[in-house]
């Protein structure tokens, strides 16, 4: 057993269920500790930094403080959110860059009681511990189902692969790692060219013309590679590729139907759990024909709503869309 | 902006008594890390890297200029901050290594400051959002959603109500906050760092 300090993140714990789950049931088969960084707070996302310099980096440090209180041997943070992995990163990294900032940071932490040494703690995100750490070679070797025949987009966005600091990863723009780890799932990987765009960040609450144009640039990208599912590492590029879909698709008048899955629930899949188990169902764009291709069933979820059928044929004339079936057909 | 004002402004005489001739310092300053700004070699790297760039009203090289220009409100009232998506293309090919998005967040809180912002659906956004972190230690999707939505885009509210059932039905959204334990510690730390930030 390998233990790490774990950062969950706000989102694991509600949008992004399905990536904890699926992530929970696999770290048993990887023997992998992830012990929870106790009364861990929020990093303050992309929203703090625009706001104020001190109280955002002295957000992101309460953790990186409580996290090397509790080090117990374990030097190094695991986020498996690509924006907390990257705030955390960063305060590490520019307190270093830039002592005053340390020395104020800390001197705001001494209001509770905190001290963070920067340098002193190793950040790094979960696909570089499972890549780097447990290994292809070990990941292969646990797959019992491989995923042959689905086809497989890797995207890791934005904040995974850049700035990088550390240089940890094969490169900025299309890093390899996301796809050889689903090789070794047995799936068919497509050499995604939009692997590392953004998905729009929390521009769809900004400027939604923007946002729908990002996540349509990688829906359709993944759609010309006729892709089965995109597969992720970051809650927010799942919520963003996945909730916002259809008001993309209402916006361009397209009808993309792309189901947007984290690696962990695939690799869930490959090393025999049940579906369930992984978080399967929660995304809004259903899994369940792409499941279907490697033998498993979908899940239908307690509440899916059905619109009541219509018994008279010839009910409110609706227009057909052209891009409905000409775009995709 | 037309290019002639830029060049108005790099070639009128400094006054002793402009301030705005100390922007780009003021903007390094208040940048985490070394900003580089001053190394910009007005390349375009950035503006060509960008993914938004197209709804902004600057390039992000344009608007460096216009910092060192000293061209303090125009620069401040830019959207180009705002519709940044911080995804660090630019930042990984600048030849220059200056960093981009951290500089595009100093600018955003600068704009809060003086409230030279043109639209303000984002800056409430990040508002909203900082609030319920303050208040709970941990972000609150239902309460940012609801009330960011309401405010700003009550249009689109009924095109969205599916997606909101979804994820509530599937338990992906809480309507009720989670709070951290400590959060009265982490109040006196943000207050303290208030403070910090109030004397530079």
């Amino acid at each position: 057993m390998t233990n790490y300090l774990f950062y969950p993140g706000c989102s694991m714990e509600t949008s992004a269920k399905a990536y904890y789950e699926s992530l929970m049931a696999i770290t048993e088969i990887l023997e992998l500790n992830l012990i929870e960084i106790e009364d861990w707070n929020c990093c303050g996302a992309t929203e703090y930094l625009g706001i104020n310099l001190i109280p955002a980096y002295a957000l992101i440090s309460r953790n990186l403080a409580l996290a090397k209180n509790q080090s117990n041997g374990s030097n190094t943070v695991v986020a498996p959110c690509s924006a907390c992995y990257l705030n955390l990163a960063k305060a590490d990294h520019y307190m270093l860059e830039r002592p005053e900032l340390g020395e104020k940071v800390n001197l705001a932490l001494q209001a509770g009681g905190l001290f963070y040494k920067p340098g002193s703690l190793e950040i790094r995100h979960l696909l570089d511990i499972l890549i780097n750490d447990i290994g292809l070679e070990t990941i292969k070797s646990k797959v019992t189902k491989p995923l042959k025949g689905l086809r497989v987009a890797p995207y890791l966005g934005c904040m995974v692969p850049r700035p990088d600091y550390k240089k940890r990863w094969s490169d900025h723009e299309h890093p390899v790692e996301l796809d050889r780890l689903l090789i070794a799932l047995g799936a068919e990987v497509i050499d995604f060219p939009l692997k590392t765009h953004c998905c729009g960040g929390h521009m769809p609450q900004i400027s939604p013309s923007t946002a729908f144009e990002l996540i349509r640039r990688l829906l359709h990208g993944a759609d010309q590679y006729k892709a089965d599912v995109l597969v992720t590492v970051c809650p927010m590029c799942q919520m963003n590729l996945d909730a916002f879909q259809a008001e993309t698709n209402r916006h361009f008048h397209t009808n993309y139907k792309i189901p947007i899955l984290f690696f962990t629930q695939l690799m869930g899949l490959a090393f025999g759990k049940e579906p369930k188990q992984l978080g399967f169902g929660r995304e809004l764009v259903n899994a369940g024909l792409a499941l279907s291709r490697i033998g498993l069933e979908a899940i239908e979820t307690e509440a899916s709503i059905t619109q009541p059928k219509r018994t008279k044929k010839t009910g409110l004339p609706m227009p057909n869309m052209p891009a409905d079936t000409e775009v995709n057909p | 902006m037309t290019s002639e004002t830029v060049s108005q402004n790099i070639t009128s005489p400094p006054l002793e008594s402009n301030p705005n001739l100390r922007f780009l310092e003021e903007v390094s300053g208040a940048t985490a890390g070394v900003a580089r700004l001053e190394m910009c070699i007005q390349c375009g790297s950035c503006g060509g890297s960008c993914p938004s760039s197209a709804d902004m009203d600057h390039t992000p090289r344009q608007l460096f200029a216009m910092v060192r220009a000293g061209m303090r409100e125009e620069a401040l009232s830019s959207n180009t901050p705002w519709i940044c998506v911080s995804c660090y293309h630019c930042v990984v090919r600048c030849p220059q290594e200056v960093h981009i998005a951290d500089v595009m967040y100093t600018l955003k809180s600068m704009a809060i400051r003086t409230k030279l912002y043109k639209d303000a659906t984002a800056p409430d956004f990040s508002a909203t959002f900082v609030d319920m972190v303050e208040t709970y230690g941990r972000s609150f999707e239902f309460g940012l959603a609801t009330r960011h939505y309401l405010k700003h885009f009550p249009l689109r509210l009924p095109g969205m109500a599916p997606m909101g059932l979804g994820l509530l039905t599937k338990q992906r959204m809480d309507i009720t906050p989670n709070r951290i334990e400590r959060i009265d510690e982490l109040k006196r730390i943000l207050q303290h760092a208030k403070e910090l930030e109030a004397i530079q």
